[in-house]
Order: structure tokens, then C-alpha cells, then sequence
């Protein structure tokens, strides 16, 4: 296993190149210029050609590249904001814990919501209480982030005042982003969920759990929910990383400072290495989030499980050939 | 006490109601067996055998399944009045079954030690310790290492994972075994073994059986009654010997037709013209009429009921209605 996840570790690598190498490129053949929001616009010729050599601007697009990766992999420089000149490495690290709160928060909230929501809905199939819950859901799905977050202002901040409507400092200014991130997550979950329920629980293994004169709980949570959750946790991994990025909007209407709003002010800025940096720290956090989903696919599923194990199997057998020879 | 029934089904009527219209799956079956007997339930795919068996245990999946009518008389007590609570008890403890198809029947992010070790948690005062003890004993019985209770069940081949099946089935010693099919999904060689695994089984622990197979050739082995269902109906029912040797139903005649003998040399079988009608539009009067070689026109009108021919042996046709006799 642990053979397993370092070697995941290792693949996670090129990803990153690649990454780097799509966002760099994108940046470098995008239109409008940097040096403008540096120097402003009255600046002379010779101010631009000495503030572009002193960036590093006028060298080829190759070197660029080189250079670039070559300072991430030596010294984990990620380069220099424009705007602040401070590490963008350094920024990125300061606003991380506030975008990581409120994915954990927004993940916190949808998880056990969605699990509950869609484990009642698919056992009271084609009930009262399962075609409330599904509208709700369908709503929830339907609405768009940003409308749904100035909708909750207008109401808990401005009218009636029970929460403050921007700022991310005590657990008060926690509330409103929450919800307004996480109902989009809930209703997918809750409609993954159901289908996924209904599925496993028309299966021949439910019968025979019944036919052991199991209880429902014992039958929905032992036998069923197990089952169900193997095609759900992908889902879960899906919305913790969309959740990470996703948060842009309700960083920009909250007023959060996250690592969505600097990405926001960085590309209006044309702000290139806080860009890269951001996107390049959004791509390692959804590396691993995926390699977790895959090591929990593992821990749920004893035939994914297997498939680790027989690979080491092989892999001792091989350098046990190979000390042979 | 010898001859008592254990289990009695009277009149059972079991629909499928779905939106395209009722399936009549089961329509009145009587049948009893007796402690410590094995009755075989013959008929084609689709004649109503395995919602026969669902039914007994309360599992018809519903929706669309439902119970219409009837009685299943259990150690003098109607199982279909029954609250779920007791049905539980009875599931898996006193009645349980083998199913059908070993390959989707065990849940696969269990050990089937788990999996085995949970029914007689359910069942028995035990501790979990306890209940592991019985599962590997009862893998040894099924003939699997006790060692491997810690697998899982995509760890065993079909007929390792149809041991499995039967052990939870047997697990706590039940007094009425329900196996569907338990040889369908195995290779040959592994049938016979199974079949006769069931069968020391069944007589080491005195537990009265009902087989459903299409397969007349493990019922001449295993069982001592047989009942032949056709469309949902039992059509002939007696002992070994009134089916095997005074057959007198014309669809069990089909069926003897359809399977090549021994003794007799035919070039070619003859297997039952026509198809099984679609049991959501039943023919009128005799539901086997269409394919019947004997039917008359009073067949497509008339409803057979149960005729007893000899003691023990009940058939379904007119041509024995009236004192006929088989001779119309």
C-alpha cells in the first residue's frame, strides 16, 4: 500500500508539469500586456524594454518555461508577484488556510446532508417525503451560486441581521458562505446517493441479507450503503476539489480572502506567476484529494484492495527473480 | 407426528402489478411437505417457482410484487398474517434458502465468514467470536477451508461461492430449506457434488426440502415428491414414483418427451411445441391448452381443477375430470 501511494506520489509530477506547461502557455499567448498595469500606461519605451529584461519578459518563450519549472523543482520558487513583489509562494501559503476552512466547512455541511438526504429518499422511494426532498434537491441544483449567496445576504445579513454579510474572521462569518457553497454539493450528492441506493438495494445480496431475517438498519447500513458509496466517493472527491476552486464566486461576494479572490485580482492584473502559482497549487491539492478518493475506494472495496496487493505480490516476486539471477 | 405437515401452501395467488398490466405469476398452488421430506418443484423458466419460494418468506419484491390470496401454514400458523417482526425470526432461522444465482448473491465487501457468522448472530445468542467459530465450522462442512473465512466472495469460484451460499443457508440449522436452483449456474462435474452435499446435509440435520430445478433428473435423485408447475399452476403433483411412472398430465408427458432415456432409442427428442405463454395474458380455460396435443375445445373454456387419480397423485386436466380417466 504504501508502496502504492508513493508511487502515486511520484506520477503526480508530470500532472504538475503538464499543468504548469498548459497555464504558462496560456498566459504567454494571451492577449494584453503585464508591463501596462506595472509602469501604467504613461510609462516610456525604455521604462517597458528595462521592467520586461528585468522580468524576464523578453526572452523566448522556452527559456521562460525552462526557467520557470527549473526554479519550482531547484528552490520551489514559484516567482514573484508583479503586483506585491513578495514570493508567490509566500501568498499563496497565506491565503491557503482560508480556502481550506471553507472547503472543509462547505464538505462538512454537504457530506452527512447529502448521505442523509439521499439514503432517506431512496428508502421512502416514491414517497411524500421523497418527492419534498428531491424538489428541494432539484432546486438546490438549479440555483446559481452567486444569486443563491445574495439571496442569503439580503435576508440573514441585511434583514434580519443574524449574520455578518462579508469577512471571514469568527465562526458567525462562517455561516452564510457555507450554505451558499455547499447547497449545490448537497443536491448532487443527494441525488447521487439516491440512485446509487436504489440501485444496490434491488441487487440479489439484499435479498439474501433479508432472507438471514436481517433488521432495515442492519440491511441498509451494513449490506446497501457500503455498496452504494463505492461510485459516490468519487463523487465526494469531485465536489471537494470543485468546492476548492468553485469558492471563487462566494470569496468575491463575501469579500473572503481566499485563494479565489487572489487568482481573481491576479488575472485582472495580469498578474502571471500569482496565476501559475494559484492554478499550480489548485492542481497538487486536486492530485492528492484524488489520490485519497482512490485510497478510499481501496479501504471501502476489498476487490480494489486486491489489486494493490497483487501488484506488490508480482512487484516481490519480480526482485526476488531478479536477486535469483 | 410423522405425518404431519411442516409447511402447507393453500390456494397461494402471487401478482406481479406493474404498469403494463398484472403478471400472474402464481395462481392458487397447493402444496405440503412433510418433516424431514424433499419435495421437487419441476417447470419451465418462468412457471412461477422462485416467486413461489419468494413468497414463503415474505420476499416477493414489492413493489410490484404482491400476495393476492391464499395461506402458508407454518407449524400451524399462517406465515402471510404474520407482523415482520416474527417473519425475521423465522427468515434465515426456521425456513431459509438457497438462491439462484451464487455469483450476484453474496455481498461482496464482506468475508464470507462475515457474511456466514451474521445469520447465526441473528439467530443464536452468541458472541461474535462465537459466531466466527460456527462460520468456519460450517465452511468445513461445504467442503472449504476454514481459513478462508476471512476472504471475499470474489476470491472463490461459482461453485466455491454456491458452498458459500449453502452454509449461510444451513448455518442455523433451519427446518425448512428452500433451494432454487442450486446447480443451474455450476458446471456439471460440480453439480453432483453440490446436489449431494444438499442431500447428506439435509438428512444429517433432518431438515425438510423443497428443490426447484428444471432438471427431472436431480428430482429422481434428491426428492421423494414432485410437483410439476406450469404458468403459475401446479399441473401434476405426487410421489417419485405416480410422476416418473404414471405420468399423467400431458405437459409432464412434454417434458419426459424432451429429455433423452436409456433404454429407449429415438432419433430425435420431442420437445414441447410453442413457447410458455406470457404469464401477464394467460390463455382461457386450460392455460397449457394452446400446446396441448390432447386438448379439445371445451379445454380453451373450462378451467381444470385438481383431480386426485390415486391416492397422492393430483392432476390438473380435464381429461381426468368426471371419472374420465385419461380416455376422452
Amino acid at each position: 500500500m504504501i508502496r502504492y501511494i508513493l508511487k502515486r506520489l511520484v506520477l503526480m509530477i508530470p500532472v504538475l508539469v503538464g499543468v504548469i506547461f498548459i497555464i504558462f502557455t496560456i498566459n504567454y499567448i494571451s492577449p494584453g500586456d503585464p508591463l501596462v498595469d506595472i509602469l501604467g500606461i504613461e510609462a516610456s519605451a525604455e521604462q517597458r524594454a528595462a521592467k520586461a529584461h528585468e522580468l524576464g519578459l523578453d526572452q523566448p518563450y522556452l527559456v521562460q518555461l525552462g526557467n520557470y519549472i527549473w526554479g519550482i523543482f531547484t528552490r520551489l520558487d514559484f516567482g514573484t508577484s508583479y503586483r506585491t513583489n513578495r514570493p508567490v509562494r509566500d501568498e499563496v501559503l497565506e491565503r491557503f488556510p482560508t480556502t481550506l476552512l471553507l472547503t472543509s466547512l462547505i464538505t462538512c455541511l454537504s457530506v452527512p446532508c447529502g448521505l442523509t438526504f439521499g439514503i432517506v429518499t431512496a428508502v421512502f422511494q416514491n414517497s411524500i417525503l421523497d418527492y419534498v426532498v428531491t424538489f428541494i434537491a432539484l432546486a438546490g441544483a438549479s440555483m446559481p451560486q452567486f444569486w443563491l449567496a445574495l439571496m442569503l445576504m439580503l435576508v440573514f445579513a441585511l434583514t434580519l441581521g443574524w449574520f455578518p454579510a462579508i469577512g471571514f474572521d469568527t465562526p458567525r462569518h462562517w455561516v452564510l458562505p457555507t450554505i451558499a457553497c455547499g447547497m449545490l454539493p448537497i443536491s448532487t450528492l443527494t441525488r447521487n446517493v439516491r440512485s446509487s441506493m436504489l440501485e444496490v438495494i434491488r441487487q440479489d445480496y439484499i435479498r439474501t441479507a433479508r432472507a438471514k431475517g436481517l433488521g432495515e438498519l442492519k440491511i441498509i447500513f451494513k449490506h446497501a450503503l457500503r455498496n452504494a458509496l463505492i461510485p459516490i466517493i468519487t463523487v465526494i472527491g469531485f465536489q471537494v476539489t470543485s468546492a476548492m476552486a468553485g469558492a471563487i464566486v462566494a470569496e468575491q461576494i463575501f469579500s473572503i480572502p481566499g485563494m479565489g479572490a487572489l487568482l481573481i485580482s491576479s488575472i485582472k492584473s495580469k498578474n502571471y506567476p500569482s496565476i501559475q502559482g494559484n492554478i499550480l497549487w489548485m492542481g497538487l491539492m486536486a492530485s492528492i484529494i484524488n489520490l485519497i478518493v482512490d485510497l478510499a475506494y481501496a479501504y471501502i472495496d476489498p476487490r480494489i484492495k486486491a489489486q494493490f496487493t497483487r501488484r506488490k505480490a508480482k512487484a516481490t516476486k519480480k526482485t526476488a527473480e531478479a536477486k535469483a539471477v | 407426528m410423522a405425518n404431519e405437515n411442516l409447511i402447507e401452501i393453500k390456494n397461494l395467488v402471487t401478482h406481479y402489478i406493474t404498469d403494463d398490466g398484472v403478471v400472474e405469476a402464481v395462481n392458487g398452488i397447493n402444496l405440503s411437505i412433510k418433516k424431514g421430506e424433499s419435495l421437487g418443484l419441476v417447470g419451465e423458466t418462468g412457471a412461477g417457482k422462485t416467486t413461489t419460494a419468494l413468497s414463503i418468506l415474505r420476499l416477493v419484491p414489492d413493489p410490484p410484487g404482491k400476495i393476492i390470496s391464499g395461506e402458508i401454514i407454518y407449524n400451524g400458523e399462517d406465515l402471510l398474517k404474520k407482523p415482520i417482526k416474527e417473519m425475521r425470526k423465522i427468515r434465515g432461522g426456521q425456513i431459509s434458502m438457497i438462491f439462484q444465482d451464487p455469483m450476484t448473491a453474496l455481498n461482496p465487501i464482506l468475508t464470507v465468514g462475515e457474511q456466514i457468522a451474521e445469520v447465526v448472530r441473528q439467530h443464536n445468542d452468541v458472541t461474535r467470536a462465537e459466531s466466527h467459530q460456527r462460520a468456519v465450522e460450517m465452511l468445513e462442512m461445504v467442503g472449504i477451508q476454514g481459513e478462508r473465512a476471512h476472504e471475499y466472495p470474489h476470491q472463490f469460484s461459482g461453485g466455491m461461492k454456491q458452498r458459500v451460499v449453502i452454509a449461510i443457508a444451513l448455518a442455523c440449522n433451519p427446518h425448512f430449506l428452500i433451494a432454487d436452483e442450486p446447480t443451474t449456474a455450476l458446471d456439471v462435474t460440480i453439480q453432483a457434488q453440490v446436489l449431494e452435499m444438499i442431500s447428506e446435509l439435509q438428512k444429517k440435520l433432518g431438515t425438510s426440502m423443497m428443490l426447484i430445478t428444471h432438471d427431472l433428473g436431480v428430482v429422481a435423485e434428491t426428492c421423494e415428491q414432485v410437483a410439476v408447475m406450469y404458468a403459475g399452476e401446479i399441473v401434476e403433483y405426487g410421489t417419485l414414483e405416480h410422476i416418473f411412472n404414471h405420468t399423467s398430465h400431458p405437459y409432464t408427458e412434454g417434458l419426459f418427451g424432451s429429455i433423452p432415456s436409456l433404454d429407449k432409442s429415438v432419433t430425435r427428442l420431442k420437445p414441447i411445441k410453442g413457447l410458455m405463454p406470457d404469464p401477464s395474458n394467460l390463455p382461457s380455460g386450460c392455460s397449457f391448452h394452446p400446446r396441448c396435443e390432447y386438448a379439445t375445445d371445451l379445454c380453451a373454456e373450462r378451467c381444470p381443477v385438481d383431480t386426485e387419480i390415486e391416492p397422492g397423485h393430483i392432476v390438473r386436466c380435464l381429461k381426468f375430470e368426471d371419472g374420465r380417466h385419461g380416455e376422452w
